[in-house]
């Protein structure tokens, strides 16, 4: 397992709902590589949120392991937990999740506020990302004054600016139009070409097609896992390559 | 530091009005607090001014009649002190007493003139050391002194306004004045300042008995004692009063023939009440305070309410329990201690304000001076009332920063 970044070994979750327990996810293995791009699909209920949540330390699992870049997680408290996704896991939601009050370059600022990093060189770092995608005279609107494919590169951005070794992405393209959607699908597989690995997870095909393996969930449990014979990494792009 | 008041201000300007309401309840609250504390302590000054002019540690002995047959001697006897009253109590309480002075006042003596100018005023027999009982400024040249009374010199001391009615613009110093024909030669005038108005003259008590047919007669007795607590003077008060009434022949049990004000005592129960009036102010402005509290801490609940995703955001992003909690806390803080700033500024400057005004009244009538002055909250409450501040930014702060920080962010974000 030297070069797993993600490691999981019968992992089990359950939700207690009322006198029910929920048994969402019913003993998941997994070993995702170093650098590899990887999109969970299945249908609504199959646990593929669940699972994001526990890889993103955002929850807690029940029973199993699980090593992220070889060191196990288990429950920890919620300091140390938050460190964790400071240092290792960029985020990327469906709902963009920006802080509305912040201009675009202060909420890709944020993840370096929590590191302690000083405010001067957190912006200039900042603007370093949103030049890299194309944002940089955007940088002092505010996200309502944007449009859905900027707010997502924002987003991608304040990912990245931590430095993380793994992106997280919760269907990222779903409030995006077919047009905008091949657009961030690019930027993603140029963050993946940078060496970070990326999980994506999704319920449509072309996005799913657009990464190395995709994983699909049915009822808790993996259903298939294969290599997807379509990929084709897109031309080492003009945007990460730089330096 | 200041990143963190970044945060606060870039937070804080969502909502200005919001943010400048809850502050008001502080400021308002610290602003009565300083404006009774203010008014305690012009009330207490005022009383103070009331002490001024005399030892606080004053014993004033008087005589009366007795009202208890005693030792074969009937009830309704006068009590006459003497100058042997004097010398005993010199003798048996030289340890206790730092300073004694006899006192005998001329009743109806007639008529004080200076050259054409006459008038009737309240004449006094004193020691040199009633200067450190009944404390008087001197105004021009000096008080009694020893001399004076082993040599029974003639030579008189006015108050002032006694000096303005007879002496008008003259200077008085070496001239002579008739007291009831009998010339004194002014050698000091003094102001009173218990009493600023009163036509008071002051001469040697050995010349006052022997000019005036008082052989060794002494109306009061004034004493200050060396006593530092009530209780210690009031133990030589009781002394004293027994010893007296021991050679006068009073029955023990006679509480009306002698009489002692001890002035060290009324002082500290003044002081008492206005102690308690000050802890009184306090628990007010407190609890006012306490209002105040509980408003920011119900809108910083509804904040935390409001940013429920914003927080889930940040934890997701890395943000720990304990930045959270910071996040909320400070920003409490910041409007609990801004505002009541605010508020102690706005009522110091108030303070001042009526302060000033007051002395600009007192200057026309002086029974201000005495009821109410110089109402200010000084630097050591202002402190204090910053202390509480921050607490209470604290205390506010708190419920709501325990539910940010409880806050899970997975929750947060399906939270559309």
């Amino acid at each position: 397992m030297s070069n797993s970044i993600i490691k999981v070994e019968g992992l089990h979750k359950s939700y207690q709902m009322g006198n029910n327990a929920l048994h969402v996810l019913k003993g998941i293995d997994l070993d995702i590589k170093a650098g590899e791009m990887v999109s969970i699909m299945g249908s609504s209920g199959s646990g593929k949120s669940t699972l994001l949540n526990i890889l993103g330390i955002l929850d807690n699992h029940d029973r199993g392991s699980y090593y992220l870049d070889s060191v196990k997680i288990e429950k920890m408290n919620e300091t140390r937990a938050a460190r964790f996704r400071n240092n290792y896991i960029g985020f990327i939601f469906q709902s963009f999740n920006l802080i509305s009050f912040k201009n675009a370059m202060e909420n890709v600022a944020l993840p370096l506020f929590y590191q302690n990093v000083s405010r001067k060189k957190r912006n200039m770092k900042a603007l370093e990302y949103l030049d890299r995608l194309g944002l940089k005279e955007w940088a002092n609107h505010l996200p309502s004054e944007l449009s859905g494919g900027q707010k997502q590169r924002i987003a991608i951005a304040r990912a990245l600016i931590s430095e993380p070794k793994v992106i997280l992405a919760d269907e990222p393209t779903g409030a995006l139009d077919s047009q905008t959607s091949f657009e961030v699908m690019d930027i993603l597989q140029e963050v993946n070409q940078l060496g970070i690995t990326v999980i994506i997870v999704t319920h449509e095909d072309d996005i799913a097609h657009r990464t190395q393996r995709i994983i699909r969930l049915r009822d808790g449990l993996i259903d298939r896992n294969e290599l997807n014979g379509k990929y084709e990494p897109v031309a080492a792009g003009d945007i990460f390559t730089s330096n | 530091m200041f990143n963190s008041l970044q945060e606060i201000l870039s937070t804080l300007k969502q909502n200005k009005l919001r943010a400048i309401m809850t502050g008001f309840s502080v400021a308002w609250g610290i602003f009565m607090l300083i404006l009774l504390l203010g008014s305690g302590n012009g009330l207490q000054n005022g009383m103070e001014n009331n002490f001024r002019g005399t030892a606080k540690n004053a014993l004033w002995i008087w005589s009366r009649q007795t009202q208890v047959a005693h030792e074969g001697l009937q009830a309704g006897r006068r009590i006459q002190f003497t100058d042997e009253d004097y010398d005993m109590l010199v003798n048996h309480f030289d340890d206790d007493i730092s300073d004694i002075s006899g006192r005998f006042r001329l009743w109806g003596t007639g008529t004080v003139t200076y050259k054409s100018e006459y008038g009737d005023y309240d004449l006094e027999g004193v020691m040199p050391e009633f200067k450190n009982i009944q404390i008087v400024d001197i105004d021009q040249g000096r008080y009694i002194n020893d001399l004076d009374i082993k040599q029974f010199r003639k030579v008189a001391i006015l108050s002032v306004p006694v000096k303005k009615a007879l002496f008008k613009e003259e200077d008085p110093i070496g001239k002579y004045i008739r007291i009831d024909q009998v010339p004194f030669m002014v050698v000091g005038t003094f102001i009173n300042p218990e009493r600023r108005d009163d036509e008071q003259i002051y001469i040697p008590v050995k010349t006052a008995q022997r000019v005036f047919n008082g052989s060794n007669k002494l109306n009061e007795l004034a004493v200050a004692t060396n006593a530092l607590t009530v209780a210690e003077n009031k133990r030589i008060e009781e002394a004293i009063r027994t010893t007296l009434m021991k050679k006068h022949r009073i029955a023990p049990d006679d509480k009306q023939a002698l009489g002692i004000w001890n002035t060290l005592e009324h002082f500290k129960q003044a002081q008492g009440v206005f102690t308690g009036i000050r802890i009184f102010v306090w628990v007010i402005g407190i609890m006012t305070i306490i209002a105040g509290i509980v408003g920011v801490s119900n809108i910083m609940i509804i904040l935390v309410k409001e940013r429920t995703k914003e927080i889930g955001i940040r934890k997701a992003i890395g943000a720990t329990p304990w930045s959270v909690i910071r996040l909320v806390l400070s920003e409490s803080v910041f409007i609990t201690t801004l505002s009541g700033f605010f508020g102690l500024v706005t009522g110091m400057g108030l303070m001042a304000v009526v302060s000033m005004v007051l002395q600009n009244m007192a200057k026309g009538n002086p029974s201000i001076e005495s009821t109410f002055y110089n109402p200010s909250a000084n630097l050591s409450v202002a402190v204090s009332a910053l202390v509480v501040l921050i607490v209470a930014g604290l205390i506010a702060g708190y419920v709501p920063a325990r539910r940010a920080s409880a806050i899970k962010p997975i929750e947060a974000l399906h939270d559309e």
